[in-house]
C-alpha cells in the first residue's frame, strides 16, 4: 500500500536530530535497524519509535526481504520535501543579493564627504 | 561568503542565517528604512511594491502591498515588538490572500561577525501546519498560484 505522505508529518519528522541523522545515513543506502541503531546511544525500541515516525510521514520505507525488513529512503517524499524548502530558500536569496546591492550602495554614499 | 541556511527548528519555527559585507548598523537600516525595504523585498517575478509602511518602534505599523500592475495583488500587515537599535527586532506578521495567515513571530539578530554581520532571522509559526504552509508558498509565482500549485502536489501525494 502507498503511504500518503503529509507535508506537515514530514517537516515535524525532520524536526528531531536523531531522525535527521537517520535520514542521512539512509541516503548512503538501505540499511537494517540494528545498522541505523548503532551510532547512537538509544535503545533499539526508541530507534523503532523514531522509523515509525519517519515511515507515517512517508519518507522511508520497509523492504521485506526472507526475515529482513531493511529500511529505505522514500526519494520521491524527500525529493518533494528539499523542493519545497528550496523554493523558500530562494526567496530568500534573491532578497538578501537584492540587499547586498542596497548595501554597497550605503557604503558608497557613507564613504563619500559631505 | 554570504552562503545563506534555511533550515526548520523543532515544530514550528524556521531558522535563517545569512552574512553580509556591511556593519550591523547599515543591514539594520535596511530591514527598518521603507525605502530599502521596498527595494529588496521581492515579491514574484514582475512584481513590485508600490505601498510599504515600517513604523519602526514597538507598537508602529508594518504594511507590505505588492501589485503586477494590473489590479492583482497582496499584502502583509503586522507591527512591530520591540526593537534593540542596530541589533535586534522583533516583530509579528502575517500575509492576507486574502484572508489572513496565522501570526508570523519574527525574531531577527544583527551580530558582528568578520568583514560584516552575521543575520540570524527566527520565523515562530503557531502550528506545523502553518510552517510547512509558508514553507511551500515561495511567493514567486503569487500567493494563490503557490496555494493551488501545492494543493495540485498533495492532492497528487494522496
Amino acid at each position: 500500500m502507498q503511504t500518503t505522505p503529509s507535508l506537515d508529518a514530514a517537516f515535524a519528522a525532520l524536526a528531531d536530530p536523531t531522525r535527521r541523522a537517520i535520514l542521512a545515513r539512509l541516503m548512503e543506502g538501505e540499511a537494517t535497524v540494528q545498522d541505523l541503531a548503532r551510532p547512537f546511544d538509544i535503545s533499539q525500541p526508541a530507534i523503532s519509535r523514531h522509523l515509525k515516525v519517519l515511515a507515517d510521514a512517508g519518507l522511508i520505507e520497509t523492504r521485506v526481504e526472507g526475515s529482513a525488513r531493511p529500511r529505505k529512503l522514500n526519494p520521491e517524499a524527500v525529493q518533494a520535501l528539499w523542493d519545497w524548502l528550496g523554493q523558500y530558500h530562494a526567496l530568500w536569496e534573491a532578497r538578501y543579493n537584492r540587499l547586498d546591492d542596497v548595501l554597497a550602495t550605503l557604503q558608497t554614499e557613507e564613504e563619500t564627504p559631505k | 561568503m554570504t552562503a545563506q541556511t534555511l533550515v526548520t527548528d523543532g515544530e514550528t519555527d524556521v531558522v535563517v542565517t545569512r552574512q553580509f559585507a556591511a556593519p550591523p548598523q547599515a543591514v539594520y537600516r535596511a530591514h527598518t528604512d521603507p525605502a530599502l525595504i521596498q527595494w529588496c523585498m521581492l515579491g514574484p517575478d514582475g512584481w513590485s511594491m508600490p505601498v510599504c509602511i515600517s513604523d519602526a518602534r514597538p507598537g508602529g505599523d508594518i504594511r507590505f502591498e505588492w501589485s503586477d500592475g494590473q489590479g492583482n495583488g497582496f499584502h502583509l500587515t503586522g507591527n512591530y515588538l520591540d526593537l534593540t537599535l542596530h541589533s535586534r527586532i522583533r516583530h509579528v506578521e502575517r500575509m492576507h490572500l486574502p484572508d489572513p495567515t496565522p501570526d508570523n513571530h519574527v525574531d531577527t539578530r544583527f551580530d558582528t561577525a568578520p568583514g560584516g554581520t552575521l543575520l540570524t532571522m527566527r520565523m515562530s509559526l503557531p502550528d506545523t501546519a502553518t510552517r510547512t504552509a509558508m514553507l511551500a508558498t515561495g511567493m514567486e509565482q503569487g500567493m494563490e498560484a503557490s496555494y493551488a500549485r501545492l494543493e495540485a502536489l498533495v492532492g497528487k501525494k494522496a
